[in-house]
């Protein structure tokens, strides 16, 4: 994709920023009216982060996610329909309904099943890295975590481990100031929780501004191609921030307003759109064609996955062992 | 007497407790953030207010640290009462509760103990596989761990300060879809019931008869034994008249309660959510074989999840777990043996 002109290669992002923005929009409300069965985690506002690391993977380079995947896998291509079916637990679904939520994902497109383990993504994707080097392939792996996960063991275990064999894996922390309720001021005494540790296991870091998707992409390129080359490991924490409550229960009420509005007002989403317009790269009237098009995607992957069938139950038997295809 | 909810009912306990004992603290992620949801269903909100947060520990996401400390802690005389969030990340946390928690005590030939409490939500909730687990089971094969269930108001506040007041490791199992706090659950049910306003506590290993019957004895814990009890009413008007008893702890396990219900009815149905292959049921299940099979008239019917991580779709998720409709269709080919 990276050989794109400049025009489509800013659109293309544009165009998933703004899906990811009005899949979780829909969510959202499809929640509120009680359609929507069990608990969600939005990456609203955390838009940039995921289309600027994930925009120039190969489609058979890897991701592995979080307990807030959506944004993520909407990037690395797993497709809305499949995501949409898969939180109302139809047989359509990326993981035919057994997943939900917190476990979307599609190996076809390289996107590992989400995991709702904080942390617990990290030493698998080390895993991933390392049978890419041992089978001799130039596939790179990203795993995203969280703030709140670089204080969990499995971080430590797993940047040390991709450190020492020079692992083809980029380690991205989302640092978007807190775990569920509680500040990373908290539970970590370094400004930057991800980055400030990485130097300890000597792998290079990078603090970059999360909410600018050129950034991030930019970063995304250099750790790329090192992971690539063999140069092993790299962490990029991005600095951003949730624009919603931790998950579906959480009234948010533990930010300061002023930190709030601050953020707002950096607003991933808007903020490229202008800049898009201020660099003339396109004209407001092809924003807004793009924009209803996308809306319009949405609210058929709505309609077909509230008609879509459920799995048949006995289903729920079969999976717990592969059993070949 | 106060109407308190099971997530009410174990926060008094442990104000209380906190209140009369000043070495008992708590802990955990989001235990208490102000404006935040106390631990992830209000069990713990309020706390920091009253006791500062020197005893309101808002800690890390660290699961192996979390339980190391309150290990540590209690073996130098303290009280930690964690709150794990989810029962799910006991997996995180395995090596410091089962090789050190639970094996301090004795080997060092009983000369520390290590009076700690591990709060585990459990249940399935339409929240996928990893957090729906219902673990009691598999802690009570761990020697040196006490495990307990309590499924109402009453018992939660009675159970919950004899576990802060025991002086071993206990592991407390809360259904999610029990606590009735503010926190809406889908398809949960009020818990709202009758707690005394002055201190008690209930002891361990004593189970309780929830309705009496004579020709099948279900012994159901946590969510399933409310599923049971509906179940024993479909079947009263068919003219199956069901025990209905809630073991309340599962180490140490009353099967006194149960052998003298047996004595009645002689037939036994265990029911959990816990999955079936050695559910805590298998252990009930063989203990009455080996010891008391002449009381029996029929097999021993257990109903408990199937073997399968929990799927997230609800249609999946109603269909592993036990049903009433599952427990009435069972009961009824018991009787019929
Ligand atoms: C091992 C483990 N501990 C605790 C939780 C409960 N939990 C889910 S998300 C979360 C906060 C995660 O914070 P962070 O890593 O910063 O990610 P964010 O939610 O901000 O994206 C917690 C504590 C969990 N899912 N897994
Ligand atoms: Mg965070």
């Amino acid at each position: 994709m990276s050989k794109l002109p400049e025009k489509e290669r800013m659109l293309g992002m544009y165009r998933q920023m703004y899906l990811i923005r009005k899949y979780e929009e829909r969510i959202y409300y499809l929640f509120l009216e009680g359609i929507m069965p069990g608990t969600i985690h939005q990456s609203t506002g955390q838009e940039a982060c995921a289309v600027g690391m994930l925009y120039d993977l190969r489609k058979d380079d890897y991701m592995a996610s979080t307990h807030r995947p959506a944004g993520h896998d909407l990037a690395k291509g797993v497709t809305l329909t499949s995501m949409m079916c898969e939180m109302f637990g139809k047989e359509d679904g990326c993981c035919r309904g057994k997943g939900g939520a917190m476990h979307t994902g599609d190996m076809e497109v390289g996107a590992l099943v989400a995991n709702a383990i904080v942390g617990g993504n990290m030493p698998i994707s080390a895993g991933v890295a390392l049978a890419f080097k041992m089978m001799k392939k130039d596939n790179v792996i990203v795993c995203f975590f969280g703030d709140g996960a670089t204080n969990e063991g499995a971080f430590h275990e797993s940047l040390n481990a991709a450190a020492i064999w020079k692992l083809p894996v980029i380690y991205v922390c989302e640092n978007n100031l807190y775990s569920a309720t509680t500040s990373i001021a908290l539970t970590c005494n370094k400004p930057n929780p991800a980055a400030d540790r990485a130097i300890a296991y000597d792998i290079p870091a990078e603090v970059v501004d999360g909410n600018d998707v050129l950034k991030v992409n930019e970063a995304a390129t250099r750790a790329i191609a090192r992971a690539r080359t063999g140069e092993g490991p790299t962490v990029i924490e991005l600095k951003t921030y949730r624009h919603g409550g931790h998950s579906r229960n959480d009234a948010c009420q533990y930010r300061p307003k002023e930190e709030e509005k601050a953020w707002f007002d950096r607003d991933p989403v808007k903020n490229f759109r202008s800049y898009l317009l201020s660099q003339k790269l396109v004209a407001e009237e092809e924003l807004q064609t793009i924009e209803k098009s996308i809306e319009s995607d949405v609210d058929q992957a709505v309609e077909y996955a509230q008609n879509a069938p459920f799995p048949q139950i006995e289903s729920a038997l079969t999976d717990v062992y592969w059993e070949g295809k | 007497m106060a109407l308190l909810s099971i997530a009410d009912a174990l926060k008094s306990a442990i104000a209380e407790e906190m209140r009369r004992d000043p070495l008992v603290f708590c802990l955990g992620e989001d235990v208490d953030i102000p404006g935040g949801m106390g631990g992830a269903f209000t069990v713990t909100k309020g706390l920091g207010e009253e006791f500062g947060y020197e005893r309101v520990l808002n800690t890390p996401i660290s699961e192996i640290m979390l339980a190391g400390v309150c290990v540590g802690s209690a073996m130098m005389g303290m009280r930690p009462v964690a709150d794990l969030q989810y029962g799910d990340f006991l997996f995180c946390m395995m090596d410091q509760l089962v090789n050190q928690a639970a094996k301090m005590c004795y080997m060092s030939g009983g000369k520390v103990h290590v009076p700690m409490v591990m709060r585990a939500p459990c249940g399935a909730s339409n929240r996928g596989a990893q957090h729906a687990q219902s673990l009691e089971g598999f802690f009570t094969h761990v020697p040196g761990l006490k495990v307990i269930c309590p499924s109402t108001a009453y018992d939660a506040k009675g159970l919950m300060k004899q576990a802060i007041r025991d002086d071993n490791p206990v592991l407390v199992f809360e259904h999610k879809l029990l606590y009735g706090g503010k926190r809406k659950e889908k398809d949960a049910i009020s818990t709202i019931g009758e707690v005394p306003e002055e201190d008690y506590t209930i002891e361990f290993g004593k189970a309780a008869v929830r309705r009496e019957g004579k020709d099948i004895t279900i012994v159901a814990n946590l969510l399933m034994n409310y599923k049971a009890l509906e179940a024993a009413q479909i079947l009263e008007q068919e003219g199956i008249s069901c025990e209905v008893i809630d073991p309340r702890t599962l180490v140490p396990f009353d099967y006194e309660t149960v052998v003298n219900s047996l004595k009645k009815t002689g037939r036994l149905m265990i029911v959990h959510e816990d999955n079936y292959n050695c559910g805590w049921g298998a252990q009930l299940g063989s203990w009455i074989a080996e010891n008391q099979i002449f009381l029996l008239d029929a097999p021993i019917v257990r109903v408990a999840t199937y073997d399968t991580p929990i799927p997230f779709s609800p249609v999946l998720e109603n269909y592993v777990i036990p049903s009433k409709e599952r427990i009435v269709e069972e009961a009824r080919k018991l009787m019929k043996v």
